[in-house]
């Protein structure tokens, strides 16, 4: 085959495949990242939620209520 | 155990690759002279080649992670190997497209199906694509992780077969990157070579990410089972592995982690 010695494409057509493929990388890498800070929200807003959860159960007076909430299940 | 034993660096290490990264850039496109055949369009070699380079590692790597959790049955390995595989699957991807596009500025077609090295990096990435169904499909914790691991070990070792098969084999057309390495100008050589860090340095920055978020999430699991009175925890069918928050302990030999973790007891619950 010749397709390897096709001659070298100019600037002006070799440049926008050049940026193509670095385009790739970064997309891949911020479409990562974006998914990574969905999780992390995602785990912010559960970490509140527990932090919530605690605050509640500590201003409640001890004894049967308080032990009936803490009770699987009473988070969800 | 470290509260934490995953994001120790982290920081350091994405300052790395992004210094990197970088200086990799600039030389690129600053530094490294002209390729006399191909001109500017070479310039996607720097990219698509150690991509490449590090997706297959990636995917031996996984391969001799899941050894380890073979020989120790410790599911933090399963989740190293899963991990390993995992980003080097997404690199994979980004090797096929980066080269299919300097295919086609180059030779004029997107894609050669008669070149033993398009064609055998498309078959290593269409059988680690299986990986993920393939735990998908099973639900118990420990049988996923042990059948997940003999495809890693066993794909592992079939990418230099390939690699070593594929350079056995005749053609010319695509470029033997490792063995005219060294016949590359000094610049150039340089400017791979850094390319090379900056693409390894990313890969380890996105695994220790991966890790550092799937630990961080169990732990808050654990902590929601913790404040719930909660002794099993809830876990539906899931490909991503058992993640152990800290302080919990690999698996005794004769306790298993189906009925340690509650295979399928709550459906979606599991990410």
């Amino acid at each position: 085959m010749l397709l390897a010695e096709l001659p070298a494409l100019p600037l002006h057509t070799a440049g926008k495949y050049v940026a193509a493929a670095y385009i790739v990388l970064f997309a891949m890498v911020l479409v990562y990242v974006a998914i990574m800070a969905v999780r992390m929200s995602r785990t912010e807003r559960e970490l509140g939620e527990l932090l919530e959860q605690l605050d509640r159960d500590g201003r409640e007076p001890s004894g049967g209520d308080a032990a009936a909430r803490r009770s699987p299940g009473a988070v969800e | 155990m470290s509260s934490r034993p995953y994001g120790n660096g982290l920081r350091a290490l994405s300052f790395a690759t992004v210094a990197a990264i970088t200086g990799a850039l600039a030389l690129v496109f600053f530094y490294a002279p002209l390729e006399a055949e191909q001109g500017f369009l070479q310039k996607i070699f720097y990219v698509h080649v150690p991509l490449a380079i590090v997706s297959l590692c990636g995917f031996v790597l996984g391969g001799l992670l899941a050894i380890q959790h073979l020989r120790t049955r410790d599911p933090r390995w399963d989740m190293r190997s899963y991990v390993a595989i995992h980003i080097a699957l997404i690199f994979g991807l980004g090797t096929l497209i980066t080269g299919s596009i300097w295919a086609k500025g180059s030779w004029g077609h997107w894609w050669v199906w008669n070149e033993p090295t398009l064609v055998s990096f498309l078959i290593v990435w269409l059988l680690y694509a299986t990986y993920q169904p393939l735990r998908f499909a099973i639900e118990d914790p420990e049988r996923q992780a042990r059948y997940a691991s003999v495809f890693a070990v066993t794909a592992g070792a079939f990418v230099p077969l390939n690699f070593i098969a594929v350079r056995m084999s005749t053609s010319y057309l695509h470029p033997r990157t490792l063995s005219s390495t060294s016949n590359l100008p000094g610049p150039m050589a340089l400017t791979f070579l850094i390319s090379l860090l900056a693409i390894t340095l990313l890969y380890a920055t996105l695994c220790k990410y991966e890790l550092t978020a799937k630990h961080t999430r169990a732990q808050v699991r654990a902590l929601r089972r913790r404040l719930s009175g909660e002794t099993a925890p809830a876990r539906g069918r899931s490909a991503a592995p058992v993640a152990l928050p800290d302080g919990a302990m690999p698996a005794a030999p004769g306790e298993t982690l189906g009925a340690r973790f509650g295979a399928g007891s709550a459906p979606g619950t599991a990410g």
